[in-house]
């Protein structure tokens, strides 16, 4: 058996509403937040990035597995907005975990579905036997220009997994992937923020590539939704998770734990496994989850995940993601936004 | 600050990891190469606890250039419960929420960044619990 041994989650302190960035933009905050289905957001504070985030979340990961972080021997971080061009971010969060120097390490990159890309190397690195533990990190401190759709929903906040063959959180039940070059959204180097193809981002993109994941890995598995506790879908905002989850068979009900994107935004890369830590933390042994992942490109990791009993005994040992959610939270008002998320042009 | 000197202070900033003197058993941290308690010069490593409170501190109105998106922020010493003092900078909070007394935890941060393209140095901040 191959699966998550230990999994852990940060979110920055920092807020905003979505009507505080409307009005900014004279638009109605009532139509945004309905169209989106999305209230407020998670900002990183100004010395939070994706290491920062990474290592925390791994941190978390690591109080939950229990393990001697020696033992570890990969480390793949998924991110879109690595705060180094060249300088791995993995580096510095292996070291700073103590997992350093017997290790392997590498930065990925696949829009928002870094995260479950990091996933599937380490699980399969993992099944091949050539490891004894990894750890994949997805995360992000989501880049959306000033007045643009994204800026309503980027946000920041990650998500680590441990994964091993022994004493198992979650099993892996099965995996399928499904990918194509579909230009929905994109970032060309040296640009500062994303561009996106606007409705082009949903039906050919989204859509098609979540519902054929989705699909295969049921097919794969010889499963129903019904046959499902929880399901967890990439969450660009409110409301595609939830046509998607009921395209596919799935009730809103099975994705209420993980549909976590109307109070933190979408957190890029590390969305939906975060959505997957929140559904980990509300489980019962037996639980059967589906996640399914987005990344513009385009394409979607699915995972079939059975918790095990020992679910009980990790789910105290970290934080978990809904005191996260409602616990030491800071709003922020527009300008202040704006400084943190350095949209203010400055002296050098 | 240097390449090299950032490189050689990364384990005790990232892992908050000091020492103990294998003589008198005195915690230090940061680590020293003679103990300040009885002038032993062998130790074991110490991992500082993750929590501690807060001693006094200071909200800083006029600081580099690097914090300047920061400012007001606040500057403090933190006790730790092995007795290890540790002087740095509370985040996440406004001036208003400090007090001596109050418990904190430690978070990996951005210490400072040399330019929009320099290197980047992590290390350890308080945060109020």
């Amino acid at each position: 058996m191959v699966g998550i041994v230990g999994y852990g989650s940060y979110l920055p302190r920092y807020r905003i509403k979505v009507e505080d960035i409307a009005n900014q933009w004279g638009r109605d905050p009532d139509v945004i937040k309905k169209g989106l289905l999305v209230n407020e957001k998670t900002v990183p504070g100004t010395d939070e990035d994706t290491i920062t985030i990474s290592v925390e979340a791994g941190r978390n990961a690591l109080k939950r597995a229990g393990i001697n972080p020696k033992l570890i021997g990969s480390v793949y971080v998924g991110s879109e907005s690595h705060p180094y061009a060249v300088k791995p971010s993995g580096t510095v969060v292996a070291e700073a975990l103590g997992i350093t120097p017997e290790v392997h390490i590498a930065d990925f990159e696949f829009a928002c579905k870094a995260g479950t890309e990091a996933m599937w190397v380490v699980y399969n690195e993992v099944k091949s036997g050539e490891l004894q533990y990894g750890l994949a990190i997805g995360t992000d401190t989501s880049q959306g220009a000033p007045g643009g759709a994204l800026e309503y929903t980027a946000s920041a906040g990650g998500t680590a997994f441990i994964f091993g063959k022994e004493n198992l959180v979650a099993e892996v039940i099965e995996t399928y992937s499904y990918t194509t070059d579909t230009p929905d959204f994109w970032r060309r180097e040296g640009a500062y923020y994303p561009r996106h193809g606007g409705r082009f981002t949903g039906e050919p993109a989204y859509f098609k590539h979540v519902y054929n994941a989705g699909i295969g890995v049921l097919k794969k598995a010889n499963l129903k939704p019904q046959d499902f506790t929880y399901a967890v879908f990439h969450m660009p905002n409110g409301k595609f998770p939830q046509t998607i989850g009921k395209k596919l068979g799935f009730t809103k009900k099975q994705l209420v734990p993980g549909w976590i994107v109307p109070y933190m935004g979408n957190t890029y890369s590390g969305s939906s496994p975060t959505g997957l830590s929140a559904t980990f933390d509300v489980s019962k042994p037996g639980d059967l989850i589906l996640i399914v992942s987005f990344g513009s490109g385009a394409g979607s990791d699915a995972f079939v995940f059975k918790v095990t009993e020992r679910i009980d005994e990790v789910r105290d040992l970290a934080p978990k993601l809904k005191e996260m959610l409602d616990e030491n939270k800071i709003y922020l008002d527009y300008g202040k936004y704006a400084k943190f998320r350095e949209k203010i042009i400055m002296n050098e | 600050m240097s390449s090299p000197k950032i490189w050689r202070q990364r384990i005790e900033r990232y892992r908050l990891l000091g020492q103990k003197c294998k003589d008198c058993g005195k915690v230090l941290f940061p680590k020293r190469l003679v103990c300040s308690e009885c002038g032993g010069r062998e130790f074991d490593k110490e991992p500082m606890p993750e929590v501690g409170k807060i001693i006094t501190y200071t909200t800083v109105y006029f600081g580099p250039k690097f914090l300047e998106q920061d400012i007001p922020y606040i500057l403090a010493i933190i006790e730790l419960k092995n007795g290890v003092r540790i002087t740095t900078q509370v985040v996440d909070t406004e001036p208003k929420e400090v007090k001596a007394g109050k418990e904190v935890k430690f978070v990996f941060r951005k210490l400072k960044d040399e330019g929009k393209t320099g290197v980047i140095i992590y290390g350890y901040k308080a945060q109020l619990c």
